[in-house]
């Protein structure tokens, strides 16, 4: 392993295979340095892949990855204890070309693409932990350290994609102290149900199926759930607050047990038999808790750079780190074809990514993971939401309909919401979506 | 709690891990015994810091996630060091 390569790409999830991709492909010699015994099997996610990024990666992505369902059918759920108002959004788009989200599991699914970069002539180093970074006199990244027997690894230019706990990143001094208030852990049941039961209670045929993002599923601490269906799995957890955890006393399995409890879900998922329990951090403090992304010799892409984007009803990761490290990948290509693998042969990255879906959609969408998290969203407004639903449904004869107008204003009372906070968080809303 | 709802230990029981001779976590109680918090107690997927009647705590790395939900936590110097589990070992994830 002393031979010298042109790239060691750190981590094969999406990010790192389509970056070892992307340098195979320029004709690069390129290392993919995986910790697992395969790829995926560290990594868990919330269920979706947005697969459209991938028609300039992969052109046949649709047909040859393994997907288990295409989302035609997309909820958000606003949960109390003892009610729920869904919003349900269906499009027989979504189930053809080009698509738009699939559920997949990510030791099929990053396994796949870790292929097409080997296909395209990358070296997959499976069961190998990267240990450090190797640097020279003046600091500059120039390899990395691995827990195999003579296991340094020299190269021009490193991709570190290892992960949300990032620890090259960290090391080359990348990231800022970041707070455990930016992280939330995800956690999830599979739970086996026969294939024409969950087609029967998701009302999804063939290959269809569903994603329902849920808000007021965790109780005291901030976060949310989430269902979505394989093809003979459904998958039901909650992502949440790292640091409400232990504030509110209730353990993560606890959060999932109980969601899986409401009626609104149960009826999905009752009678499913556990296959497996997973768990994974997630950082979803957006653009405003990213790390510098580039310095002599290295470029950070995926959740290692924070590039999750959890800002409410868009909850996307997968398609954001196969964005970044196609971005890396070409970056790194080029700068190894100039010959300068610096901080400054290196600063296409950023530029690339700044003018992608990448980094606009996060800058355009920073202040929305506050937002989400925020007190308000997490405690008052979904009782607010289901209260003001029910009470327009509930049908008093023979008292006669009250104005919508007045029902909305006796929620906000009875939910102790003031004028000043609802204005607030309205325009706060609408400047984080503009 | 409903008949049918899992333990930590079942849940825990389904989780397939190839576990290393060597712990990749190491908690050193001394220190905890000092911890106000011990939010790793509630905080670990896994359930793996068990508070002991001294205060202190005692760990078991072999069933661990290798989240970082720990690492991320633990408010005390020195108290918990952490690292991957060797290449191979550790966590293997098939319908996540």
């Amino acid at each position: 392993m002393s031979d010298r390569v042109d790239a060691v790409v750190v981590g094969a999830g999406p990010a790192g295979s389509t970056a070892a991709l992307q340098l195979a492909r320029a004709g690069r010699s390129v290392v993919l340095v995986e910790r697992g015994r395969a790829p995926g099997t560290k990594n868990m996610y919330g269920g979706v892949i947005y697969g459209r990024v991938l028609d300039g990666v992969v052109a046949d992505w649709a047909a040859r990855a393994p997907l288990q369902r295409w989302v035609t059918r997309r909820s958000t759920m606003v949960l109390t204890p003892t009610q729920a108002v869904t919003l349900d959004v269906r499009s027989a788009a979504w189930g053809e070309p080009p698509y738009n989200g699939a559920t997949a599991y990510r030791s099929d699914f990053d396994r796949w693409l870790a292929e097409e970069a080997v296909a395209a002539g990358a070296i997959l180093l499976p069961s190998t932990v990267v240990t450090g970074l190797l640097r020279d006199q003046a600091g500059r990244v120039v390899g990395v350290r691995t827990d195999r027997p003579d296991g340094d690894l020299r190269c021009e230019v490193v991709i570190a994609c290892d992960g949300v706990n990032s620890l090259l990143a960290k090391e080359a001094g990348l990231h800022r102290a970041t707070s455990s208030d930016t992280y939330t852990l995800g956690v999830k049941e599979v739970l086996a149900l026969p294939r024409a039961t969950i087609e029967q209670r998701f009302g999804v045929t063939g290959r269809h199926g569903v994603d329902i993002e849920i808000l007021g599923a965790t109780g005291q601490v901030p976060g949310g759930g989430f269902v979505y269906t394989n093809l003979e799995t459904v998958a039901v957890g909650v992502v949440a607050q790292v640091s409400g955890l232990a504030k509110a006393k209730v353990r993560p399995e606890e959060l999932v047990a109980r969601l899986r409890a409401h009626p609104a879900v149960a009826a999905l998922t009752h009678g499913g038999e556990l296959v497996e329990y997973s768990a994974h951090l997630i950082p979803e403090g957006g653009y405003d808790s990213m790390p510098a992304l580039s310095t002599d010799g290295m470029l950070v892409a995926g959740d290692a750079a924070h590039m999750t984007l959890a800002a409410g009803i868009w909850l996307e990761g997968v398609n954001m780190a196969i964005g970044a490290g196609s971005a890396a990948g070409l970056t790194a290509a080029r700068a190894l074809a100039a010959g300068d693998t610096s901080e400054h042969g290196l600063r296409g990255y950023r530029q690339a990514l700044e003018s992608s879906f990448v980094l606009a959609n996060h800058r355009r969408l920073r202040n929305l993971p506050h937002l989400v998290l925020g007190e308000r969203t997490q405690r008052v407004y979904p009782g607010l939401i289901c209260d003001l639903a029910e009470e327009l449904f509930t049908v008093r004869d023979p008292i006669p309909k009250p104005g919508l107008t007045r029902l909305a204003l006796d929620a906000r009372r009875r939910h102790g919401v003031r004028w000043r906070d609802l204005a607030s968080d309205g325009l706060s809303a609408l400047r984080a979506l503009r | 709690m409903n008949r049918d709802e899992p333990t930590i230990d079942e849940l825990m029981a389904s989780v397939h891990i190839e576990v290393a001779a060597r712990p990749h976590i190491v908690v050193d109680t001394e220190l905890c015994r000092g911890c106000g918090q011990q939010e790793c107690v509630t905080a670990c997927p896994a359930n793996l810091f068990v508070p002991t009647a001294d205060g202190g705590i005692v760990f078991n790395y072999e069933q661990c996630f290798e989240c970082g939900t720990c690492y991320l936590v633990c408010n005390t110097d020195g108290a918990l060091s952490w690292s991957y589990p060797e290449g191979g070992y550790g966590v293997s994830m098939r319908f996540a």
